[in-house]
């Protein structure tokens, strides 16, 4: 779509109501201020040797500042629903048949189980580049019941897919409440403070021990990143599906982080060997040899042992923060 | 013939995707070229020829890489037409960030990673601006959240750009690059075609060996700051 009346306000009126704009121009090295000139005569004067300084032809900028209103107006309209995921076998490595077909609807919780190298990453990317016969698998992917529009591969503004993986380090230096902003303004959210605020709170009750605003994100501790990055992908990201990749045991409560995600109605993807995790999921997928081989459903015997399970994660929980504390642990 | 331009910064993990990509493309039994341009030294021709792709190496040496890279490409296109491949890759490092070996009608690659900083991006002039793909490596480093706030930053200095993620070690991503290649641009020669945007130019006492500082040593196309 191409919002060319934009192109003809006033500038005050343009950059009060697009304020990215400025913003856009700015990554060129340009500089732009609220007149009573419009857009389209400010592009006109732009003198042509200073585009070529800037190394941008005047006919790039205008195209690229299309592309970015374009994907601007994208990202504030309203995503398509995702009411089901369907996965339809393909091929394990031998070529063996999966005969598999699966449904999942959002706030269910599949785990994916199987040994380092079985293809547990491959069904993720499938998932994630919403294969339609033509990766390595075979495997196809619905989205509605339907073949989804190719869309889903390439946008930036909806992602299909948000993707936690067990890296949590941060390289940028900036505070905690510094990087969330940023994320949340990278996806034009309409009440930033807000969100920032929220985000915040809730790391803060996943994970084991507190950190404030003003903690530079390199210094959190492994639990206190995946806190934020759950609580992030949690209450940020507009995707419908979360693909989790194992969530580490220390620091964070585990079960609170699965809920918050489910709460969020998002169809929840996790590769996992924690046998906590895995009885939480509805069901667990086993790969082996690079194709599902079975799909386990949590029976009412396992969801009994993961009542024992927790208390016994409890306990071990406890203990951790008497080590923390200073006590010693000759009675246990 | 089809044919890409891949560039993208120092350490960006260009020829790891290429060698990533060379790998999907051999499972479809394609076969490949690739020409490698550096300035002082490489070993990537190595790398690329134990993957049994043919590969020529250019190294400019005293010259200016990117204009070095215009006045070669051509007769590289026709080794590669000439000696059958299916695939032409030619693989430069951007090294002032105003140069940019990506041709109208030629499908052009830029790679940049995750760790290169936030405003990288904006840094970088047409090699990454002009591009059809850009390519983000090394985002196993770091957090789902820091990969869109960067794929974010990438996407507003080139807007209609494909973005893909690909891991250059472990491989994730190059088979769904792979499949973008596939559509990349067929051709036979290079004739007739033009640079997307022009070279930095020179040509000053410097650029014909010049050492000495100083006023009266400067002769030719000199700019001087403002200060």
């Amino acid at each position: 779509m191409k919002a060319t009346s934009l192109y003809h306000k006033p500038l005050a009126v343009t950059l009060e109501e697009h304020p990215y704009i400025e913003d856009f121009l700015s990554s060129f090295g340009l500089e732009i201020q609220p007149t009573t000139t419009s857009l389209e005569e400010y592009l006109d004067t732009l003198d042509p040797d200073l585009l070529e300084d800037l190394g941008i032809s005047s006919e790039q900028l205008r195209k690229s500042l299309d592309d970015f209103l374009a994907g601007m107006l994208a990202l504030q309209s309203p995503l398509d629903k995702v009411e089901s995921l369907t996965i339809i076998g393909g091929r394990d490595k031998t070529g063996r048949p999966e005969h598999i077909e699966l449904t999942l609807r959002p706030g269910e919780v599949v785990c994916i189980v199987g040994p380092t190298g079985s293809g547990k990453s491959r069904l993720l990317a499938d998932i994630e580049w919403v294969a339609q016969g033509d990766t390595p698998t075979g495997r196809k992917i619905l989205i509605n019941d339907q073949v989804p529009d190719s869309k889903w591969r390439f946008s930036t503004e909806h992602k299909l897919v948000a993707q936690l993986s067990q890296n949590m380090n941060f390289v940028m230096d900036l505070s905690a409440e510094e990087f969330i902003r940023m994320h949340a303004e990278s996806r034009l959210v309409t009440n930033p403070e807000e969100k920032i605020a929220q985000i915040l709170e809730q790391a803060n009750e996943l994970a084991g021990e507190r950190f404030s605003p003003n903690t530079p994100v390199t210094s959190l501790s492994g639990g206190q990143s995946r806190a934020l990055m759950i609580a992030d992908m949690a209450i940020l990201s507009k995707s419908p599906i979360a693909l989790i990749d194992e969530i580490e045991n220390a620091g964070i409560d585990r079960k609170k982080a699965l809920d918050l995600l489910v709460k969020e109605e998002k169809i929840i993807l996790m590769a996992t060997h924690d046998p906590i995790l895995a009885l939480m999921g509805d069901r667990r997928l086993v790969i082996r040899n690079g194709g599902i081989d079975k799909i386990i459903e949590s029976s009412p015997a396992e969801r009994k042992n993961l009542i024992a399970l927790e208390e016994l994660d409890n306990k071990l929980l406890a203990l951790r923060n008497r080590i923390r504390g200073g006590e010693t642990l000759e009675n246990i | 013939m089809r044919f890409l331009t891949i560039s993208g910064p120092p350490s960006s993990g260009k020829t790891s995707v290429i060698l990533r990509v060379i790998e999907a493309l051999q499972l479809r039994e394609k076969k490949i070229g690739v020409i490698k341009f550096d300035c002082l030294l490489t070993d990537d021709d190595k790398r690329y020829a134990e993957k049994g792709v043919l590969v020529q190496k250019g190294l400019s040496g005293a010259l200016c890489p990117d204009h070095y890279f215009v006045s070669n490409i051509e007769s590289c296109v026709t080794w590669g037409h000439e000696n059958g491949c299916e695939y032409l890759i030619s693989e430069s490092a951007g090294l002032c960030n105003r140069c940019s070996p990506h041709i109208n009608e030629i499908t052009a690659v830029c790679v940049i990673d995750n760790l290169s900083g936030i405003n990288t991006p904006r840094k970088i002039g047409p090699m990454l601006k002009s591009a059809d793909i850009v390519v983000i490596t090394k985002g196993d480093i770091v957090s789902q959240a820091e990969r869109e706030v960067f794929a974010s930053r990438v996407k507003q200095v080139n807007p209609g750009a494909i973005i893909m993620h690909v891991n250059g070690i472990t491989g994730q991503g190059a088979f769904e690059l792979t499949s973008l290649f596939e559509e990349a641009s067929d051709i036979e020669t290079l004739k007739g075609k033009t640079l997307r945007f022009s070279m930095p130019s020179a040509l000053c006492s410097y650029c014909l060996g010049e050492t000495r500082i100083g006023e009266e040593h400067q002769t030719g196309n000199i700019r001087k700051m403002d200060i």
